[in-house]
């Protein structure tokens, strides 16, 4: 029979909320973007095979900061969830909020009762119909959820990534702008310029014909773009 | 003292599982029917009849009549047999329409599920294999009368060229070279592909192969329906090419017939 200490349930939360921020700070960012044509999500990653960035549904996309086992757990639970969703009912009835939800609650009951939090910080966006229908929720690794509107940064330089987009934001930017300022955005904390290889973006284009609106932009989508300004 | 690790490092309990029908299984079983006692010996279910494939220069065209039927009737005359299963493939199916469409879709899921898992597309003969599993277990319900035989058909990128398969009720799969059919109009169908086929044909002129080929078993096969003009009823088709799975638009299998109808007035 081993004894625990008392810790006051104060202690214990901030404790595990440093331990998760610490966790999540070490890693990079990724930021997320509304543009004219739908979501941007873009991050630095030298792995082009790792991602940070994916589809989860025909009209939603996902991203993970901090630790990746952890946040590739989040995406398979997610695809998961989505697909049978999609199975069960309809197509049209996946919608991100729900999948927010479902996050909101696991990473909640995870930050609550398990021996360690999850050090992850996710962003879950939506297009749907025009500009009006785009939605982009950020859940924390305690649970909570915020709705985010036209830019979030999330990860390492969180706060200070999202300050700087709050400068330059403009609503109704081209796919071309909005991934050259992301990019600029991502590289500035540090004073560096990231390399077009060094970059992941996906979008959901809404104007794309084809049902699955994800789509990554390869390397040399990226480099023409970067290297045109 | 701490407990020794032992990594479950084989089976199905490592690493996440891409398969959605084994992911179905365990989360829906109510829904996944292949183990349940049914019997339909009695029970009139539509049947869909006749679809064939055939390779030509880009790749594969999967083509299909519009008929399903229950006993003597004419349960849809507009039924839509061909389906793509992903970007790069199509499948055709023949057989109990309601189990047959359910399939499908599964399949479709399947595929896309392991893509957005994994992040990899299966390769041709990875879909060829699964499909294959997912008849397998159906074969409980086939022995009842609820048969389903698809064909598949996909470009395979690794060896640039389009690639057929076909199966049996038990899951037996087996690769063709040039064309294949299934289905009740099968083997008029596959007589006069026989006849019209030949390697390297146009996009037009295996069309036109493969819409001759649905009416002369249309006449041979009360199953199968006909061309039908006056109500706009035309077979269905999907190519797959190197750049991706299309429908053919209706007005090209229209031109096709009736190319057809011209030359036997």
């Amino acid at each position: 029979m081993s004894f625990m200490p008392y810790v006051s349930p104060d202690q214990m939360m901030k404790d595990r909320s440093e331990y998760a921020h610490k966790g999540i700070a070490r890693g990079r960012s990724v930021i997320g973007l509304e543009y004219a044509d739908g979501l941007l999500f873009v991050a630095e990653n030298p792995s082009s095979t790792l991602h940070k960035i994916s589809e989860i549904y025909d009209r939603i996309v996902f991203a993970g900061v901090g630790k990746y086992s952890e946040f590739e757990d989040l995406r398979i639970a997610g695809i998961r969830h989505a697909d049978l969703r999609g199975y069960s009912y309809g197509r049209e009835d996946v919608k991100a909020r729900d999948l927010a939800n479902a996050y909101s609650q696991s990473l909640s009951t995870i930050f609550t009762q398990q021996m360690k939090p999850y050090e992850v910080e996710i962003l879950v966006g939506e297009v749907d119909g025009d500009v009006s229908g785009t939605t982009l929720y950020h859940v924390l690794f305690d649970g909570s959820v915020t709705d985010e509107h036209g830019f979030i940064a999330i990860g390492g330089h969180a706060e200070d990534l999202t300050e700087a987009l709050k400068q330059q934001y403009q609503e109704g930017w081209d796919l071309a702008t909005a991934v050259r300022t992301g990019v600029k955005t991502l590289g500035a904390p540090d004073q560096r310029e990231i390399a077009a290889d060094g970059v992941e973006a996906g979008i959901l284009d809404r104007t794309r014909s084809h049902r699955r609106k994800f789509r990554r932009l390869e390397d040399v989508e990226v480099t023409q773009i970067l290297s045109t300004s | 003292m701490t407990e020794r690790l032992n990594p479950p490092v084989s089976g199905a309990s490592f690493g996440a599982n891409p398969s959605f029908s084994d992911l179905l299984r365990d989360s829906r079983p109510e829904v996944v029917r292949s183990e349940r006692e049914i019997s339909t010996t009695d029970v009139l279910v539509p049947h869909g009849t006749t679809v064939l494939g055939l390779k030509y220069a880009d790749g594969v065209i999967m083509a299909g009549d519009r008929r399903a039927t229950a006993g003597y009737t004419v349960a849809d005359a507009k039924m839509r047999k061909v389906f793509a299963a992903d970007d790069y493939s199509a499948i055709a199916i023949a057989g109990a329409a309601g189990q047959a469409i359910e399939m499908v879709k599964l399949f479709q899921l399947e595929l896309e599920h392991y893509e957005k898992i994994t992040g990899d597309r299966l390769s041709l003969e990875g879909k060829a294999n699964r499909l294959a599993q997912m008849i397998r277990s159906n074969f409980p319900l086939a022995l009842q009368g609820l048969v389903v035989v698809p064909l598949f058909g996909g470009f395979d990128h690794t060896v640039g060229e389009g690639r057929i398969f076909y199966y049996d009720a038990t899951g037996g799969r087996w690769e063709e070279d040039d064309y294949q059919t299934t289905g009740s109009g099968g083997q008029p169908a596959k007589n006069s592909l026989k006849k019209r086929w030949r390697a390297g044909l146009s996009r037009s002129e295996a069309l036109r192969v493969a819409v001759e080929a649905l009416m002369d078993a249309a006449e041979d096969d009360v199953a199968t329906g006909g061309p039908d003009p006056m109500r706009k009823i035309f077979p269905n088709a999907l190519a797959v090419t190197g750049s991706g799975a299309a429908d053919v638009p209706e007005d090209e299998i229209s031109a096709a017939v009736a190319a057809v109808l011209e030359e036997r007035s």
